[in-house]
C-alpha cells in the first residue's frame, strides 16, 4: 500500500502471507454526501500486533473503526476481518471479536456483575461466573462488581468497559481513546493490562487514541490519518527517526499542520 | 486464536436480552409503577362512565357494556407496543446499542428479545388492572374465555408490528424520533373504532379502518358482549392482516437498520 493511503493495486488475495492478515482494509471509502469521512484507504494488520490509528478530530479513526465492526457501511472498497468480508460475513467472526470506547456505555442500572454476565452470554462464555471473577481479579473490579454501572468513577467505569471487551476474550480487540479522561496512574496501570493481554492471548489490538505516549508504548505501527487519507504508516520508533523529531508527538503534529513532507526531506 | 464458530440462532442470546431487561425492571420501581399507573388510571376512569351510564336507558346502557371490555383490549394494544418499543428505548438511552450491534445477536434475536419483553410487559402492567376491574366494577375481563385468547393474540401481534416499525425509525433516525413512539398508536384509537361500531365512520374511512387488524377484533368483541357471539370470521381476517403487517414490518426494520449503518447513525445513537 501505498504511505498515501491510496490503494495497491494488488487484489487482497495477494496480500495473504502464511497466515490471514487479522485485519485487512481495501480501497475502503465512506462518504457522506459530498462530504468524504474516509477516501479509499488500504491497509493490512498482522495477527498478534498493537497498531494505533492516529489523527486530528475528523481525520475518519473512527468511522473506519465503524466500518471494521459493521457498524458503518463502506461507500466503497471492503474491509475483512480474520478473513471474513464484514459487509456480508460479519456475524461469522463477531464472536472473535470486541470493542470498548468511552462513546458506548453500559446500561446504568445494571450491576457490573449483572452487565458482564448479560454480555457473557451474548458472546456464548463458558463458566461465565468463573470469567467474571477472573476478570474481577485481573482489572481490580472486586470492590464495585455488585455496584451499579452508572455510580463508578471514571476509572472504574473504564474498567468495566474493558472487561467487557475482554470478556469473550477475543482474538481481535478494537479500542477508542481507551484511557481518554483517565488519571496517570490509572491509564497505565490499564496499559499494562493490554500489554499482558496481547502477549498472553497473541490478539491483534487496533486502537485508535490521541495520547501518543500511549500510541509509542503500546504499538508496533501506527497509521496517520488525515482527511479521510492513511498519510503515514510505520513503527512509532521509525515515524520519529524519518521526521526527525524527539517523540511521536511532534510528528502527529508535522502531519496535522502539514509539515511533515518538509521535515522527512530533511530529516533524510 | 480461538475460532469456535457462533450460532446462527441462541435461545441463550434471547435470554441474555430478557435477563437485562429484567434486571433493570427489578431495579427500578418507578419502571414498576409505570407499568400498571396508565392502565389502571385508564380502567378507573372508563370505568365510572360505564356505571353511569349503565343507570341510563337504551342505547346509551347498551354501549356502556363494552367501554371496560374496549379499554384493557386497548390497553393491550396500547401496552404491547409500548413494551416492545421501550426495550428498544432503553437501548438508545443506555447509548449501549453499538455494544450489542457489534455483539453476535442477531436482529431477530434482538427482535424475539424485545417481543418476549413487551409479554412480560403486559403481564405485569395489565394483568393486576383486569383483577381490580372485577372488584370495583364486577367486570368479569377473563370471563370472555377463549375469544380473550384471540383478541389477545391478533393485539400482541399488531403491537409489535408497529413496535418494530418505530423501532427502525428511530434505529434510522435517533432519538429525535423517540416521540412517534410514544404518539403513534393514538391515530389508530379513531381509525380502530376502539369505542364505537366501524359503521359509525365515514363510508369512505370504512376500508382504512378494515385494513388495520385491530379494527376486527375490536368488531369482535362488541359482537361477543353485546351479542354473545364469537365473530371467527373477523379474528381469522385479523390474523391475515396482522402477518402481512408483521412481514412489512420486519422487512421494514432492516430495511431502515441497513440505512441506519449508511448513515452511520449507529455510532452516534444519542444525539
Amino acid at each position: 500500500m501505498a504511505p498515501d493511503g491510496t490503494a495497491s493495486d494488488a487484489p487482497l488475495s495477494m496480500n495473504v502471507n502464511v497466515s490471514p492478515p487479522a485485519i485487512e482494509a481495501d480501497r475502503l471509502t465512506k462518504r457522506y454526501g459530498d462530504a468524504i469521512a474516509v477516501d479509499g484507504i488500504s491497509f493490512s494488520i498482522a495477527a498478534g500486533t498493537v497498531t494505533g490509528l492516529l489523527g486530528g478530530n475528523g481525520a475518519g479513526k473512527t468511522t473506519t473503526i465503524g466500518m471494521i465492526l459493521s457498524l458503518v457501511a463502506p461507500t466503497a472498497g471492503r474491509v475483512n476481518v480474520l478473513g471474513f468480508d464484514m459487509a456480508r460475513d460479519a456475524y461469522r467472526v463477531l464472536h472473535r471479536m470486541n470493542f470498548e470506547s468511552p462513546y458506548v456505555d453500559l446500561p446504568h442500572r445494571l450491576t457490573v456483575r449483572q452487565n458482564l454476565s448479560v454480555f457473557g452470554r451474548l458472546y456464548g462464555v463458558k463458566n461465565i461466573a468463573e470469567r467474571i471473577a477472573r476478570l474481577a481479579t485481573d482489572l481490580d473490579l472486586k470492590d464495585f462488581v455488585d455496584r451499579a454501572s452508572g455510580k463508578l468513577s471514571a476509572g472504574q467505569k473504564t474498567r468495566v468497559a474493558l472487561a467487557k471487551a475482554l470478556i469473550n476474550e477475543p482474538d481481535i480487540l478494537i479500542l477508542d481513546e481507551p484511557t481518554a479522561s483517565l488519571d496517570p496512574d490509572t491509564a497505565d496501570w490499564i496499559r499494562g493490562h493490554l500489554e499482558r493481554y496481547r502477549e498472553n492471548k497473541n490478539a491483534t489490538i487496533l486502537l485508535a487514541s490521541h495520547n501518543m505516549g500511549e500510541v509509542e508504548r503500546l504499538c508496533d505501527r501506527v497509521l496517520m490519518m488525515k482527511r479521510g487519507k492513511i498519510v503515514d504508516d510505520d513503527a512509532p520508533a521509525k515515524l520519529v527517526a524519518r521526521y526527525g523529531r524527539q517523540n511521536l508527538e511532534e510528528v502527529f503534529l508535522d502531519i496535522a499542520r502539514g509539515r511533515g513532507a518538509a521535515n522527512k526531506e530533511t530529516a533524510q | 486464536m480461538s475460532a469456535a464458530t457462533s450460532p446462527a440462532f441462541s435461545f441463550s442470546r434471547i435470554f441474555a436480552m430478557v435477563m437485562r431487561h429484567w434486571y433493570l425492571l427489578r431495579s427500578s420501581w418507578p419502571r414498576l409503577l409505570e407499568l400498571i399507573y396508565w392502565p389502571l388510571v385508564q380502567m378507573l376512569m372508563w370505568g365510572f362512565l360505564q356505571s353511569f351510564m349503565a343507570k341510563q336507558t337504551g342505547l346509551l346502557a347498551t354501549a356502556a357494556g363494552t367501554f371496560l371490555a374496549a379499554v384493557l383490549l386497548w390497553d393491550i394494544l396500547f401496552r404491547g407496543q409500548l413494551g416492545f418499543s421501550f426495550s428498544f428505548l432503553e437501548e438508545m438511552w443506555s447509548r449501549n446499542l453499538a455494544n450489542l450491534m457489534i455483539s453476535p445477536l442477531r436482529p431477530i434475536e434482538f427482535v424475539l428479545s424485545m417481543i418476549t419483553m413487551s409479554v412480560i410487559r403486559l403481564i405485569i402492567g395489565v394483568v393486576p388492572v383486569t383483577f381490580l376491574a372485577m372488584y370495583f366494577f364486577g367486570f368479569n375481563f377473563w370471563g370472555l374465555g377463549f375469544a380473550l385468547g384471540a383478541f389477545f393474540a391478533n393485539l400482541l401481534l399488531t403491537s409489535w408490528a408497529i413496535g418494530l416499525l418505530c423501532a427502525g425509525l428511530v434505529l434510522r433516525n435517533g432519538l429525535g424520533a423517540e416521540g412517534l413512539t410514544w404518539s403513534i398508536m393514538f391515530l389508530f384509537l379513531p381509525l380502530t373504532c376502539v369505542y364505537y361500531p366501524v359503521a359509525t365512520l365515514p363510508v369512505w374511512l370504512q376500508p382504512i379502518s378494515w385494513a388495520l387488524p385491530p379494527t376486527a377484533v375490536f368488531e369482535g368483541m362488541r359482537a361477543l358482549v353485546l351479542e354473545n357471539a364469537f365473530r371467527a370470521d373477523l379474528m381469522l381476517w385479523a390474523l391475515a392482516l396482522n402477518i402481512v403487517w408483521i412481514t412489512l414490518a420486519g422487512w421494514g426494520f432492516m430495511k431502515l437498520m441497513h440505512s441506519s449503518k449508511r448513515m452511520g447513525s449507529l455510532l452516534s445513537v444519542g444525539e
